[in-house]
């Protein structure tokens, strides 16, 4: 038993090490901007650049509006396959895990020849349907997560009785949706939001793709211009991750008692 | 599959009131076909049907037959290594990181603390991974410098390169090995202790064990998993665009320079190299989508 016990320790330290130890490059890396002593300065100049904050937010509105989207096609979606049309199930599932089998640059390149400005849809002809278009493309990246988070929430609750009990209190379709079926998986949809955002915020191929002036980019542009600030903006970006991951975790605790209700 | 009461065969008199509520029914999913259609179906069905057209738009296999010319097809195959290599080096690494947390009598925080760090780490792809691998393995990166410092010993003078293969495929890792953990977790909680102690009652050995009882169940979900990393690490841009820059001529770099400027003069080869990116992640996702369901036998 001992040297099994050794041998999984051993593994673990290596896994630790593999996980901390390219943070730690990085950190250090990111503090040596000044010769010869450790400073925040590369995150003073970065937290300093307009076009940081630029980014960020373009990129932060962005993974929002990905989410009220893809919660509000996801979640009525998920509801009446559970609820209606659970011989559907197996097609809906299949299409919602087709974004893990199609690379994001390959849809990215069907967008731009089905809707090039010269198509019936022009959506890249100006900036703010290239917005939209972008939004929607991050709608399809995120929903295979957002899909599988949403319908395990659902699993979980019994969607045939909380329906029938608010429809002989007279409620209609919204109000079933929006104030009984959405409280009672919020759970479920807030994991699938911080993993939305967490997959939007850094996203690079599609934004640069369609010439949008995401995080992503920017990013990549620092990186290839300058030496320590990127170090920087990776550990921002980790900080990010982290943030969405730390928040899925809270918010899941609370879940057996949330759901626990319906029943 | 939680089967709905339906009513099912049988006697069914003219048209049961199920019938029209089912055709309505459909009206309510389809919004989703809609942007399925929109966003999925349809730009991906173009650049296949672009695939087998000539500039004129008649059909053709020239563009087909042209992705084995010399420079595609070696963009090609170092996709695939890389892919493969850290796929196959992410599976072995996560299945045993995996199964020393889940049955390696550690203690009881180490298994969910792994958890999240993996759900974090399998996260942290793309540009800022690249950045965090230069600045740890990169020439002047954190672990060079202090192997030349302790050890007088430069990785680069060996012939490591973080641009390359091998760095490329180090730097895959990093999400891969997470990814594997996620994914084995579920299958390794589902080897039952009786097992093992039978056969240990037995007079099995450990490799005996593994031979005869744990691989032969273990093994379509291991695989499977290891073809979803290939699949994941194949259709990857940004780490390996931010890391070699256009140093190394992976398939998905090429692409993102096809977009980007026609470099290969051919917008139908264009869309006949997606059309083989397609090809490739359909086809090792499809084998994993039936791996798993031939390892769900056991495994419940």
């Amino acid at each position: 038993m001992k040297p099994r016990r050794l041998g999984a320790w051993l593994l673990i330290v290596f896994g630790v090490l593999y996980f901390f130890v390219p943070l730690l490059g990085t950190f250090e890396f990111s503090l040596r901007l000044l010769r010869g002593v450790y400073s925040v300065a590369a995150y003073r100049i970065v937290l300093a650049d307009p076009r940081f904050a630029a980014t960020v937010t373009y990129s932060t509105v962005l993974a929002l509006a990905t989410i009220v989207v893809g919660v509000a096609l996801v979640v009525p979606t998920a509801y009446w396959i559970q609820l209606r049309l659970p011989r559907m199930r197996p097609v809906v599932e299949f299409i919602t895990l087709l974004p893990l089998v199609i690379p994001a640059i390959v849809l990215v390149f069907g967008y731009l020849r089905i809707y090039n400005s010269s198509s019936a849809l022009p959506l890249t002809g100006s900036a703010r349907t290239t917005d939209l278009l972008l939004m929607f493309s991050y709608v399809t990246l995120a929903l295979p997560y957002m899909y599988r988070a949403v319908d395990n929430g659902l699993r979980a609750i019994d969607v045939r009785t909380l329906t029938e009990a608010a429809q002989s209190l007279g409620a209609g379709w919204s109000t079933i949706l929006l104030r009984v079926i959405l409280p009672n998986v919020r759970v479920a949809v807030l994991s699938g939001a911080f993993l939305t955002f967490a997959i939007v915020i850094g996203e690079f191929t599609m934004a640069s793709l369609l010439d949008r002036p995401a995080f992503g980019p920017y990013l990549q542009l620092i990186g290839a211009n300058r030496a320590y600030e990127p170090a920087a903006l990776s550990i921002i970006s980790f900080a990010i991750t982290w943030a969405c991951m730390g928040f899925i975790q809270v918010f899941g605790r609370g879940a057996p008692g949330q759901v626990a209700g319906a029943h | 599959m939680a089967e709905v009461a339906r009513p099912a065969t049988g006697p069914s008199p003219a048209a049961p009131p199920w019938v029209s509520e089912l055709s309505w029914a459909w009206v309510g999913l389809v919004p989703f076909f809609i942007f399925a259609l929109m966003f999925l179906i349809l730009p991906t069905g173009l650049l296949v049907v672009g695939g087998f057209q000539d500039s004129q738009g008649h059909f053709t296999l020239r563009n087909l037959l042209d992705l084995f010319q010399p420079t595609i097809l070696s963009s090609y195959l170092i996709s695939i290594k890389v892919s493969a290599a850290s796929a196959i080096g992410g599976a072995v690494v996560g299945f045993a990181l995996a199964y020393a947390a889940i049955t390696g009598g550690l203690p009881r925080w180490v298994r969910p603390t792994l958890m999240t760090f993996s759900g974090v780490a399998s996260n942290f792809a793309g540009v800022p991974l690249a950045f965090a691998f230069l600045a740890t393995l990169g020439r002047t990166g954190l672990v060079t410098a202090l192997l030349v410092h302790v050890f007088g010993f430069n990785i680069y003078s060996i012939g490591f390169n973080l641009l390359s293969f091998a760095g490329l495929t180090l730097t895959y890792m990093y999400f891969q090995i997470p990814l594997m953990v996620l994914i084995m977790a579920p299958a390794i909680d589902g080897l039952r202790r009786e097992w093992r102690e039978a056969s240990a009652s037995l007079g099995a050995s450990t490799w005996e064990y593994w031979r005869y009882i744990a691989l032969p169940v273990l093994w379509p979900p291991l695989l499977g998993a290891t073809l979803l990393l290939f699949a994941n690490a194949f259709g990857a841009v940004a780490t390996a665009y931010a890391l070699t820059g256009s140093s190394l001529n992976i398939v998905t770099i090429v692409l993102y320079a096809q977009i980007r400027g026609d470099v290969l003069h051919n917008q139908n080869l264009g869309y006949a190299l997606a059309l083989g990116m397609i090809l490739i992640t359909g086809l090792s996702n499809a084998a994993y989508i039936w791996l798993r369901g031939r390892g769900e036998r056991w495994l419940r």
